[in-house]
């Protein structure tokens, strides 16, 4: 049985490469950029050229430059499927703190990113477009894309649950604590998990104790 | 709103400079160096982070600091919430050469992982490298610290996600056997509560453990020494991580404590004793009597005394042995998503209040197991024998013989195949059971998709699962085909067959039939699924085939995706292209990528006509629609909406010029906008995949419909002139192709420059097929072109002129671009220098328009530049017609012309020619009377 996809060299890899949470503007915005608010990237690719080694600040510019890259993406892609449903761009309006935010109705979609642009490899982004913030996944080319986007809501949710994001302030950017002890149970190095809801349930507690508010 | 403040916050840190910054690591430092860990801590370090991550130029910090953070991360006192902060901040600012952190000495390994995830943001192979020997080693010496081993699985995938070589075969052998283990024997009662964290996460167990390892590896373990620590508890000490079993211990709690010393027992006797012992000493009949789990004796002497033990107990007699001991508390057994108690051995799919260690365990397990064994690769260097198996593939025998195989007996890599084999049929019917929660039912279905890509590895690295697989397959896609809610496990199953197909003699045609067919027609509209299907189809390409066919003759469904969401799937799609496209389909698959807005604007009446009004709309629902709707449902149109709605390639093509005025009123959506403005890429990457094979009959066919195209497209704002830019260049490329369609289309070419009554879109597509006939109808590219010809397309472009220059100067047209008047010139001169007797009239014709540009009301009409050029050409032209043998030498060049001697050589006649020509045409009509 010959398979292409096993002859490569490299195995084919299946786990997520970073998360990150940024700013969703109205679609032609005059105001402002596009801001990554937090980034983490699970594990550095290797420097293509071992022989010339970048220096580490270029490698770091690089890391956050290729971070940023994907959420303009993102940010584009979540505004043209806004405009294509007629809805001008995602819902701004400030809404009771006490109301769930509406998870499953938020504009949610994929992408790829061809090698070399921005990553060494071929990844795939999966997004969530929330009031107005963007969460992305960045994933190897074969990772599960049906786990990813539940798990990119469920983190979604904890997010708006834990860090409070409905309340006016800067909770997202004051509180990294709480996104890193989210990440570290339910997304460990870049893992998806296959978590039922029980599993989900007991880690939320196992974080709670860990992170009292 | 949650994005208010972010953007001055930002802005701020940005502009932070290093004193305050100084100040900031000043006060961190002075804060961990006494190791206060309290609310001011938590503060600064929360601010530090801020800072270092909120710019993309490097921040540094001084050593101090650096050395502060890297001691409160492997602190064992240190709060998580502190090492989370101290772990980010480091991660930051890495990569970094003066990191000394090493995990060698942390113990915890919920530490270890943040201790790792900064070791592995650094980028450099070699730290990976240590990083991963060193979750082996704690791995393997089974004395994990806090909250267990669950930490270290994801540290491990990570690595050998990074740095495939980066364990030894060793180390690769225990983890498979290891995997293994905590995939098939998790146990199948609930965990106690008050212990989320799961056994080994409180301070009792670490007791436990103690009590256990010091015990003699294989030979038989007693179990006192561990119980009797674990009945008198010490104390817990005051540890961040205590925080689930903290404070006093009810009394029930002991007898938890020994069922799960009891637990662990059995555990460590499975982990160390059955795999070296059992092969020896148990017989293969009580191996295959206690069902296919493959435990060893040992194990048996645990099973009396403790209830937990599902997976070591004969099934029959589980619930019996509960009764045994009525005194302990009863969890009771893990349930099934949809409540039933649990049928069979543990997996993601299995709910309770709370669960065990191992419960953890084989959850990580199952989550890292697929890349985990594509890591593990085809064969592995475990399995020496793999070459002799497969040559036995999908034959009976070897069927037998790896189903009867004991799976204890296998080597590790062929035993965790086949613990993951069982597993994922298991996952495959738990996802058939109805969850309870919506949460679960989810979970069920990206269960579904991982055990079938699972089994696909299985299968492909050792194809005696195939047998075993394919019925189990045959029958999930049986399922899914009827469950519209799981479509997208289909895509993996018919991946399935793809790769195992042929060796299984399957028709698998069927499958790929339905997934072509039904797929894209009645889920065009979900986003991720359309990613998905696309992926597949390009990863997928080179296994199709012979059943390549089925895919290239969906074209007209796959472009619902494309039509529908067009800003992801461009790239997609024009990587897809030149594998899409072959010469049977190549008009047809042009026709309809011309068509594809009108594709866009026709699923969105779709759907307003089908979606349940409950749903959400997917539409604009501020574009209005009714008269479209009524039209939709016209039986009127019903032929040409279908036609346009089609699933498979028809073989014709069908103007569709009714919709595209039906359909008028959905021009000005932005989704329809979009997907117009992806076309032109689209017809780039066709024409260039096309023109790798097309003959000249296919690229007659091309540039006839081209033409005709050409002024039958839905009319989406900017939307003709970007395509007729595409087209005008390619119909240019496939003249150059094949010059002698020119003189075969001769009459299609005539009623083209006849018909349109002036240019379009700019003019790019006429002024083209202009400049074509100038250039090819000649006999020296075909000698089939006649004088009668020449002098038809003369008389047909002369009268184009005539109306576009002189007929109607109107103000309400707009106005001719100089480039279409220009070649228009031009070619006439061409076609009378082949066809002398036409010389006069034509000179007649440039004297005209030399008279008409240097009019002032040319010039207002077309701009003082735009006449300066008309006259320009129009001199040049006449000038050179003065002398026809010249005229004809460099109109009509030969073929020859374009040798390299012919402009090397001064002696030869060309540059001389070029020479006397530029002379005659530059020095205006100097020379010669005009």
């Amino acid at each position: 049985m010959t398979d292409s996809f096993e002859d490569s060299c490299v195995p084919p890899r299946a786990m997520v490469h970073a998360f990150l949470i940024h700013t969703l503007r109205a679609p032609k915005a005059e105001e402002g950029l596009c801001r990554v608010l937090y980034s983490c990237v699970f594990g550095a690719e290797e420097s293509p050229d071992d022989l010339h080694p970048h220096g580490a600040e270029r490698d770091r510019l690089l890391r956050k430059e290729q971070i940023l890259a994907v959420a303009r993406q993102v940010e584009s892609m979540c505004q043209l499927q806004q405009q294509a449903c007629g809805r001008p761009s995602v819902d701004l309006q400030p809404q009771s703190s006490d109301e769930p935010v509406p998870l499953h109705e938020a504009p949610c979609g994929a992408f790829c990113l061809a090698a070399g642009d921005p990553f060494q490899e071929p990844r795939t982004v999966v997004w969530l477009g929330v009031l107005s913030l963007g969460f992305a996944l960045v994933l190897d080319a074969h990772e599960n894309l049906l786990l990813a986007e539940s798990t990119l809501r469920l983190l979604a949710r904890l997010l708006f649950d834990h860090l409070r994001l409905l309340v006016p302030g800067a909770n997202l950017l004051l509180r990294a604590d709480r996104i890193e002890g989210i990440l570290a149970r339910f997304l460990p190095h870049g893992q998806l998990l296959f978590l039922n809801d029980q599993f989900v349930q007991g880690l939320e507690k196992e974080f709670s104790a860990a992170c009292p508010r | 709103p949650p994005g208010s403040g972010f953007q001055s916050l930002l802005e701020r840190q940005g502009e932070i400079r290093d004193e305050e910054l100084g100040r900031l690591c000043s006060r961190v430092c002075a804060l961990l160096g006494r190791e206060d860990w309290g609310p001011d801590a938590l503060d600064a370090l929360r601010r530090l982070f801020l800072i270092v991550s909120a710019t993309k130029h490097g921040r540094r910090l001084e050593q101090p600091c650096v050395e502060l953070l890297q001691a409160a991360l492997c602190s064992p006192t240190c709060p998580e919430q502190l090492q989370l902060l101290c772990a980010a901040v480091l991660r930051e600012v890495s990569p970094s050469r003066s990191l000394s952190l090493t995990c060698d000495r942390v113990q915890n390994t919920q530490q270890l992982g943040l201790v790792a995830s900064v070791l592995l943001a650094q980028g450099d192979r070699r730290q990976v490298g240590s990083v991963g020997q060193c979750a082996l080693r704690v791995l393997e010496s089974r004395q994990p610290e806090g909250p267990g081993l669950r930490h270290l699985l994801p540290v491990v995938s990570k690595v050998t996600n990074l740095a495939p070589d980066a364990l030894h075969e060793e180390q690769t052998n225990t983890l498979n056997r290891r995997l293994g283990d905590w995939l098939r024997h998790a146990s199948v009662q609930q965990g106690i509560a008050h212990s989320s964290g799961g056994f080994f996460s409180t301070p009792r167990a670490r007791q436990v453990r103690l009590g256990t390892r010091h015990l003699p590896g294989p030979g038989p373990l007693s179990p006192l020494p561990a119980l009797t620590r674990a009945l008198v508890p010490e104390p817990p000490p005051s540890h961040p991580y205590s925080g689930f079993g903290a404070g006093s211990q009810p009394p029930s709690l002991c007898c938890s404590v020994v069922v799960e010393a009891l637990d662990m027992l059995a555990r460590v006797t499975c982990l160390t004793g059955c795999e070296r012992s059992s092969g020896a000493c148990v017989p293969a009949a009580a191996v295959q009597g206690l069902s296919s789990e493959g435990v060893g004796g040992q194990g048996r002497g645990s099973c009396a005394m403790s209830p937990v033990l599902g997976p070591f107990w004969p099934r029959t007699q589980g619930p019996a042995a509960l009764r045994v001991l009525p005194c302990l508390p009863q969890p009771g057994p893990v349930t099934e998503v949809d409540g039933a108690v649990a049928t069979d051995f543990f997996t993601v799919l299995s709910t309770g209040q709370h669960f065990t260690e191992d419960q953890w365990l084989n959850v990580q397990a199952f989550s890292m197991l697929r890349a985990w064994l594509l890591h593990g690769g085809p064969g592995g260097s475990s399995t020496p024998d793999a070459d002799d198996r497969s040559e036995l593939e999908g034959s009976t025998l070897s069927v037998l013989s790896a189903a009867s195989t004991a799976s204890h007996l296998l080597p590790p890599q062929e035993r965790l195949r086949e613990k993951a084999f069982e597993y994922c049929q298991r996952l495959i019917e738990q996802s058939n059971r109805r969850a309870l929660r919506k949460a679960d039912s989810e979970l069920q279905k990206a269960c579904l998709v991982e055990a079938v890509l699972v089994l696909d590895v299985l299968c492909r690295q050792d194809p005696s699962f195939l047998y075993r697989t394919l019925s189990c397959l045959r029958a999930l896609h049986a399922r899914l085909c009827g469950d519209p809610t799981c479509v997208r496990a289909l895509l993996p199953v018919a991946q399935f067959f793809l790769h195992h197909g042929e060796a299984a003699a399957v028709d698998a045609e069927a499958v790929y039939q339905h997934l072509c067919t039904r797929i894209p027609a009645e889920h065009f509209h979900s986003p991720l699924l359309a990613l998905e299907f696309v992926q597949f189809c390009r990863a997928s390409l080179p296994l199709f085939g012979r059943h390549l066919g089925v895919l290239r003759s969906s074209f007209p469904n796959l472009f619902k995706f494309l039509a529908w969401s067009s800003p992801p799937l461009t790239a997609e799609f024009v990587a897809l292209l030149p594998s899409l496209v072959d010469a049977g389909t190549a008009v047809e698959m042009l026709d309809l990528l011309l068509d594809l807005p009108c594709l866009t604007a026709a699923l969105d009446l779709q759907l307003r006509s089908s979606q349940a009004a409950s749903e959400k709309p997917l539409w604009d629902v501020s574009v209005r629609a009714a008269g479209c709707l009524e039209a939709f449902r016209d039986p009127q149109y019903q032929a040409l909406f279908q036609h346009l709605l089609r699933a498979k390639a028809s073989g014709t093509t069908e103007r569709l010029v009714p919709l595209h005025q039906l359909l008028q009123p959905l021009a000005g959506c932005a989704r329809v906008a979009q997907c117009a403005e992806a076309v032109p890429i689209l017809l780039q990457a066709f024409f260039a995949a096309v023109t790798q094979f097309a003959d000249g009959t296919l690229t007659s066919q091309l540039a006839l419909l081209l033409l005709e195209r050409s002024d039958t497209l839905y009319e989406v704002p900017g939307y003709q002139a970007r395509v007729h830019k595409v087209l005008s260049s390619q119909f240019l490329a496939l003249c150059t192709r094949r010059p002698s369609l020119v003189v075969e289309q001769a009459k299609e070419l005539l009623e083209f420059v006849g018909s349109l009554g002036g240019p379009h879109g700019g003019g790019h597509m006429l002024t083209s097929v202009v400049w074509a006939i100038g250039e090819y109808l000649s006999v020296s590219w075909d000698r089939r072109c006649t004088v009668e010809q020449i002098n038809k397309f003369f008389e047909a472009l002369e009268a184009l002129l005539f109306e576009v220059t002189q007929s109607r100067p109107s103000a309400a047209l707009p106005a001719c671009p100089p480039q279409v008047i220009t070649v228009l010139m031009t070619t006439l001169t061409k076609l009378a220098s082949r066809s002398q007797d036409l010389i006069p009239r034509v000179s007649l014709f440039l004297s005209k328009m030399r008279t008409l540009a240097q009019s002032p009301a040319a010039g207002s009409a077309h701009g003082e530049e735009d006449a300066r050029a008309v006259l320009t050409r129009a001199t040049e032209l006449l000038n050179l017609l003065k002398m026809p043998s010249v005229a004809q030498f460099v109109l009509t060049p030969s073929a020859e012309v374009s040798e390299p001697r012919y402009h090397r050589d001064t002696n030869t006649a060309l540059p001389l020619a070029l020479s006397t020509v530029s002379r005659l045409v530059e020095r205006d009509a100097g020379l010669l009377p005009g």
